[in-house]
This record gives structure tokens, sequence and C-alpha cells, in this order.
């Protein structure tokens, strides 16, 4: 797993009263482009490629020493865990803590923005959990990244908390995105509910944004159950009037599904709701659970094996691919699906926290599996074993 | 951290549950259940008792059930009022094209002589039973003002064929006029293809003409059920397909059969002969009680029992085919199963509510008379003028369409509020007939349980249902059909 957060060891040149700010990495050869640009340091003699690139600043990894201190101004030191960081990648730094945080990693096809970590839900499976803290900095720190994200990134991701707390403010970032990147499709994680107020889906709309998608959960049909899982009355309600008002007005939706042991007993039936009452989202995602956050906490209530609950994880594939709404399954391994669901199984899970056990290297299957969550408390299903795809007979 | 609720925190005692619309129908062991836009669920006495009670309660099952198929909603919420007017609103979108459908009837005259047909004249006289071109400008007129983005013009007979220099005229007449209206056409002729030359596979194919024919069954039955000069039909028939697929592909030719009775015991047969000439389905049609069907008491000679027997045996043999690996609808099913599986709008004229007449076709008949469907000018044959809405002489499309005549026929033959329909649970999935419940029982709403129409739709509403909830294997087949 890639530390996205952490420390830094050492710093020089910073006044603990400065602002938060964000940081683009460079390599020490090209030369700075603008303010923000910073060089990446890992080798003694990246100090004079850099200063002689006119470089006033520098983040090091690990322990090089400066040759010549008073050359750059201003250095941030980092521990040998950030040694992932390269050319492109971008950087928030908090002088007065020391604190500092990966915002987007140029090679990376799973970047996405935390825009808050308030919310109005509190799901028994959050993965972040929220905080109800003022963390309207975030919005300021996307704002100074957008610009610095290479404008060939494929796609960007938004997510919380609920990003449309503050539905003004986020907006905004958007039309930001629409100008500077207008080539990455950008994908926002939201409950849905502020889309049950027309003048949101309006503002939604009037952004026209070329590749905009909203992914927002439904756990169910039933409103209890759906409103136990977020935890908030009256919650399915306004979710599903809000994906209502978001395809009344053409805009793209996704419906995501997490599965655990309230949710996947019943996904046959949630999944023939979709296809009978929303047939006209966008795509529908089947999640598996990632076990960290809330979920470790409620283990008790969340935990199922996923392969307790296969054979009707197929059929309510089977289901909304009869009904032609486009589908996938995210975040489960393939020894654990029924293989009529391989081919709509995702290699979902973010880079950075995505990995396999020992058995997995004799899987044929590995190289277009998901893998797991190496986050949290990874729980693994009795159902894991290698795949071995049975040679071709010559005759 | 902060403490989680537990499920029962979220019953919600406060937002007390109310129920939504439903039509219900007691079966063996329970109800059978319709939700306002078609969706069915079965439900045991107990349970429909306490639905209609509103003893429920989340986890007991009943709600969940209930809750997800909209027969019950919660105060103060509105997804639930919103999803059904929105799927209602999907299914009722074929309002939004009006009479899509204009026949024209450019003659009356033929060479058969089916005893069940509708309307025909073996005649030469051209003068008396064709329709002039005058006639037919005007009816083109009325055919454009219609507000369809999209419309289809039929030509009828009588045998088409026998005034094609017409047809020519008109295709060419509407191809002309439809840029400027911004309208697309479609052109289609219904003819036994018995006179079929290759003048005219050259004009239908040079103008994207499709053809749709008769075809009853093997030689010995189609002959019985069309006699023609010379007793050739079936041979003619045959031939004139396989050009016609030749000439204009495989899905430019479509074929109709009728039931008779001599068709009742031989259902297999039919088909094998739809197979053999490589047909893409068969529509399996009962006798209508129009022209001379009834004269020739036709119609008479089996009633919907009979003829939901013969269905029933006609869709195992067809599921059997499709079973087999080849894809062949029967289409009338198709029709009812995407009504049932899906939402899309579907506008097939003898099946909706508000009903096909005027909203869904105009016909114009040889003399420039303009008949409110196919069946009314056949009632006309017969001395009754009903579903006569004007002239083209005199008639705008506004004026036939607002005639009060066409309103009445149509407010008075509403399923959504008609004695017996309105509370039908397959209410959803049909629709009213008014020319069939005129012709046979004076009314165009018709006393249901008196109506063969209706037995003849819930007869075959329930062969779907019992085949979609009991036989895995067909109901993936009916499924396909209907378009899921």
């Amino acid at each position: 797993m890639l530390p996205l957060n952490g420390m830094a060891t050492a710093t020089r040149g910073f006044d603990s009263q400065e602002p938060r700010q964000v940081f683009r990495l460079r390599s020490p050869k090209d030369s700075p482009e603008q303010l923000t640009d910073v060089a990446l340091i890992r080798l003694p003699d990246d100090f004079d490629e850099a200063v002689s690139a006119g470089f006033g600043q520098a983040i090091v990894i690990g322990d090089s020493t400066d040759p010549a201190p008073q050359a750059l101004p201003r250095v941030i030191q980092l521990p040998n865990k950030f040694n992932y960081l390269s050319n492109g990648d971008i950087l928030g730094f908090h002088p007065g803590s020391k604190r500092l945080r990966t915002l987007y990693r140029r090679a990376s096809a799973h970047n996405s923005f935390l825009v808050t970590e308030r919310c109005n839900h509190y799901c028994l499976m959050c993965s972040q959990p929220p905080r109800d803290v003022d963390d309207s900095w975030i919005l300021q720190e996307i704002r100074d990244a957008l610009p610095l994200v290479d404008k060939q990134t494929r796609s960007l991701g938004f997510t919380g908390g609920e990003p449309l707390l503050d539905w003004r403010e986020f907006i905004g970032v958007l039309c930001h995105c629409r100008d500077l990147l207008p080539q990455t499709a950008i994908h926002v994680l939201s409950n849905g509910r502020a889309f049950a107020s027309t003048e949101v889906v309006a503002a939604w709309e009037g952004v026209r944004h070329p590749n905009l998608t909203v992914g927002i959960p439904i756990y169910s049909a039933v409103d209890t159950v759906h409103d136990y899982v977020v935890q908030a009355k009256g919650a399915l309600d306004e979710t599903v009037l809000g994906i209502l008002k978001l395809k009344d007005k053409g805009q793209r939706v996704e419906v995501r599904v997490v599965l655990h042991a309230i949710t996947a007993p019943r996904v046959v039936a949630t999944c023939r709701w979709l296809a009978r009452n929303l047939p006209f989202v966008d795509h529908v995602a089947l999640m598996g659970l990632e076990n960290t956050g809330f979920a470790i906490a409620n283990d008790e209530v969340l935990w199922i094996d996923p392969m307790d609950y296969r054979v009707q994880l197929a059929e309510a594939v089977d289901l909304l691919v009869g009904s032609k709404v486009r589908v996938s399954v995210y975040n489960l391994p393939r020894c654990v699906l029924a293989r009529s669901v391989w081919p709509y199984a995702a290699q979902s899970i973010s880079d950075w926290k995505n990995g396999f056990v020992a058995d997995c290297d004799r899987c044929d299957e590995k190289p277009r599996c998901s893998g797991f969550f190496t986050t949290g408390r990874p729980r693994y299903s009795r159902g894991i074993q290698p795949i071995m795809n049975t040679p071709q007979r010559s005759n | 951290m902060a403490r989680f609720l537990t499920a029962d925190a979220f019953e919600m005692p406060e937002m007390e549950p109310a129920l939504l619309p439903f039509r219900f129908e007691r079966q063996q062991g329970g109800y059978l259940i319709s939700n306002m836009v078609g969706d069915f669920v079965t439900l045991t006495h107990d349970e429909f008792s306490r639905l209609t009670d509103l003893q429920l309660s989340a986890g007991d099952d009943l709600y969940e059930k209930a809750y997800a198929a909209h027969l019950i909603t919660r105060k103060g919420q509105h997804a639930q009022h919103q999803l059904l007017a929105l799927r209602l609103r999907s299914r009722m979108a074929f309002l939004r094209q009006v009479t899509p459908l204009h026949l024209f009837v450019v003659t009356l005259r033929c060479e058969h002589s089916c005893p069940y047909c509708q309307v025909s004249r073996q005649s030469t006289d051209r003068s008396r039973y064709d329709m002039s071109e005058d006639t037919a400008q005007r009816a083109l007129k009325i055919a454009f003002e219609s507000p369809s983005s999209r419309i289809k013009i039929e030509f009828q007979g009588g045998e088409p064929l026998l005034n094609f220099a017409l047809i020519e005229k008109i295709v060419l007449a509407a191809k002309r006029a439809a840029p400027a209206t911004g309208k697309k056409i479609d052109f289609v002729i219904a003819s036994n293809l018995a006179l079929l030359t290759k003048d005219h596979l050259t004009f239908c194919k040079s103008h994207n003409v499709l053809l749709s024919t008769s075809l009853d069954g093997p030689a010995d039955l189609h002959n019985k059920n069309r006699p023609r000069p010379g007793g050739n039909s079936h041979e003619l028939a045959v031939k004139g397909i396989k050009r016609a697929q030749e000439a204009l592909g495989a899905d430019r030719v479509g074929a109709l059969m009728t039931t008779t009775e001599s068709s009742l015991g031989r259902i297999s047969e039919i088909i094998d002969e739809y197979l053999r000439l490589g047909l893409d389905g068969i529509f399996l049609r009962p006798l209508s009680p129009y022209g001379f069907a009834v004269k020739t008491k036709q119609f008479h000679r089996y009633d919907a029992k009979r003829w939901l027997d013969f269905y029933a045996r006609g869709l195992r043999y067809i599921l059997d085919i499709n079973k087999a690996g080849r894809h062949f609808p029967e289409f009338y099913s198709a029709l009812i199963l995407r009504r049932m599986l899906t939402d899309r709008p579907t506008g097939y004229v003898d099946l909706r509510s508000p009903a096909g007449i005027g909203l869904g076709a105009l016909v114009y008949n040889y003399d420039g008379r303009v008949f409110a469907s196919d069946e009314g000018r056949m009632l006309a044959e017969m001395g009754d003028n009903t579903f006569e809405l004007g002239h083209v002489d005199t008639a705008s499309y506004r004026s036939l369409i607002l005639s009060d005549k066409l309103v009445d026929l149509v407010a008075s033959s509403l399923t959504q509020c008609a004695p017996e329909c309105s509370d039908c649970v397959f209410e959803p999935h049909c629709g009213s007939d008014p020319v069939y419940h005129h012709a046979t029982q004076r009314d165009p709403l018709g006393i249901k349980p008196l109506s063969e129409f209706c037995a003849r739709q819930k007869g075959i509403l329930g062969l779907l249902l019992d085949i979609l909830e009991h036989s895995p294997e067909d109901a993936a087949i009916l499924r396909r059909w209907g378009g899921m």
C-alpha cells in the first residue's frame, strides 16, 4: 500500500505561519515553469542540477545531504516511503504541522481528490469515516492543485465525505475542471441527496462538463434497508428523487451497490428493481466491501463471505445485462465469482491500495483480476484459490 | 466514534405507510397483484389482507416486497410516486406520435374470394371500386397534417396491386412532399402477391417499400381458406414471398396468418410452413367479426376457449423451435411481453387505451370516405357507418381527429376507467377495442365478461405470466422476444 499521507522529516526555509501550499514535482533537469514547481531530489547530484536549472525549492526523499544549503532556499525532506513520487505529481503541504498529502500521481489511473470529510450519511461500512470539522481549506487546496494536473490525465475522481454539502463551492471546482482539463473525465462520488433540489441539479447541468459522471449508492429498493445502511432517515427517498432529476436533465449517473451481509442477500431484488425502475442509469457497479473504517467496527453485521452470495450476484448481473443496463462488478477477485460474471468484473481497486495473496502467483487469471484491498483489516473469502485454466488439447 | 443505530430504529413509525393504487385478482392459493405500471407480484391470502389493512412493518418481508413493488409508500415520501409517474409517462408516450399510420384502400377489387375476407369485390369495374388520383392526393394531404414525425402509409385492398399505378403516384407524391414537412415516411403494401410482377418489385426496391402478405399454412389449408380462380393461391403466395425476399431482402417481406376452424388442428404444420419460407416469426391471429367473416358465419365457428387452446399449443411449439436455437418469435406474444417487461411505449393500434381508432390510424377508403380504423370501414361495407369520420373532399386532419364522433368513441372506451377493465389485473398490458365491441355488442365499451376479446387477452396474458414464473428456460426466450 502506498502511503499518501505523511510528515516531513525536516524542512528548511518554511515559516510555520505560512498558509497551506501545493507543489508540483519536477525532475531536477527540467526548469521550473511556475512558482509551485519544486525539484524532486533523490540523489546528492540532483541538488546541483536543480540549482542550475533554476529551482528555488525542492522535495528531498531520503537523507541525501545538501552540499550547498544556501543555493536552494526552501527544502522539504521526506521519509523513504515517499519514494514512489515522480515527475508531475502534486503534493499538498502544511508548513505549520509539516504534514503533507499526495494529491495526484501522474502515472496513476486512480487519482481522486477528497473534497471534505463531512457527510450527512454515517454508512455502516464507510471506508472514510466522516468527521464533523471545518475542512473548507480542502476545496482551496483542490483549486490550487487543478491547474497543475497534467492535461492528458484521463480521469479524475472527487470523493468525500459528501462533496455536495457545500455544493456552490464544489460546482465551482467542476467549472475549473471543465476549463482546465477538458480532456479529463470527472467522476464524483455523492450520496445523491443534494440532487433532490432542483437548484442543485440546474447548477450541475449548468457546468456543461463534456464528461462528468456522478456515482450514487442505492443499497436497496426498500427505504428502511437503505436508510439503515446509511444511518440516515429519509435518505432513499431523496437519493431516488435526486437520480430522477439528474437523468431528467440528461446527466450521467452511475448507481453503486456495496455488497455486505445486509445488501448482498437481497442483491437480486435490488437489481430487479433497478432494471425496472431506473433502467436509464448509465452504469451499475456491484461492489465488494472494503474492510476498513467503519466496516471493521461493524464487522459483525456486515461480514459475509462472497462465496455465500456468489449465486445471487450472478443472477443479479444476468438480470441487468438482460435489461441492457451496463453493469460492472468491482473489488471481488475472480476466484469467488461465477464464470458468467467474469466479463463484467473490473480491476477496480486503486493502485495504491491494491494487493494479492501468495496463492495468486499460481493463478492464471491474476492479470485480469481485481485482487484485494490492502487497507484496514482485509478479510479473505474461503473461496480464494488459484485458477488454473485447463491447457488446450492439441487434437 | 458515534454509536450506530440498529435496524429497528429505521422502522420510522412516525411516517405512516399508505397504499398506492394497485389491481388484483384472486388466484389459486393467493392473489395476483399488479401495480400501476403492470409489475406483477403474488401474495398469499394472509399477506394480501395484511397489506390492505396496512398491518406490515419493516423486516416482516411483506413490507419489503410491497415497498419494492410500489404497492405502498409512506407519508412524506415522494420518490415512490415519482417513479410511478415517470414510468407511466414512458408507457403512455405512444400518445406523442398521433396517427402514425395511414391506410390507403387503393381498390376494393380482388381476384381472390376468401370466405373470411373482410371486404373485397370480384369486379372489373375500375371506375366503381378504384380510388381516384384526386381522392388519393386529398388523403395524402390529410396524412401529412398529422403531427407524427414519422408516418407509415399502408396500401390496402381488395388487392392493391390491381391499382398499382396509383400506388406509384402516391409514393412519389409523398416522397416529394416529405422534405418540406420534416416527416419520415415508410411504405408497405398488403398484398396476396398473386399478381406480383418484376416491375412491382423494382419499384418497391427503389422506393424502399415493404410487402406484407397472407399465408395461412400449408397448401391445402391455405387454398381452402383463400380460393381464387385456378386454386393456386398458395403456390403464388409462396412464389411471391421468395421473389420478394430475393429482390428486397428477407426482412422486407412479412406474412400474416388468419386462423379458421380448419386451422385449429394444424398449428405445427402452419408454423413449419413459415419456417420453411424463412420468415422471421409468425403472428397467430384469430378471425375478426367483420365483413364476410360474419356473413359466411366463419367467425362463429370457434370460441375464445378453442382459440386459446390453439394459441397455447402454437406457442409451445414455437418455444421448442427457439430452444433448438432458431430465433423465431410469435409476434403477438412479443408485443405483450414488451409491455410486461419494459416501459417502452407500444402504440399497436389494436391494443392500447386510449384506443387506436383515429389516434393510431386513419383509413382512406377507395371512395374518399375516411374511417377511424380498417375494421371500421369493413363495418361500413356491411352498412354500419359508426366509424366513418368524414370524407376527404371536405375533411381536414383536425376535423377528423377532433370530430365529436371520434372523441366520443375514444372517451367511452378507455380501459383506465371502464367497468371490469379499470380493476383488471392485466389492464396495464391490455387495450380497448371499440370497433370489436361495437361489432359484437353494439357498444364501443362492451360488457367484458361477454367479450371474446377480453377472454382471449386474459388467456394469453395468463399463459405468458405462467411461463415467465414457472418455466425458466422458456422464460428466457420470452424475455428475449420482449426486447429485454
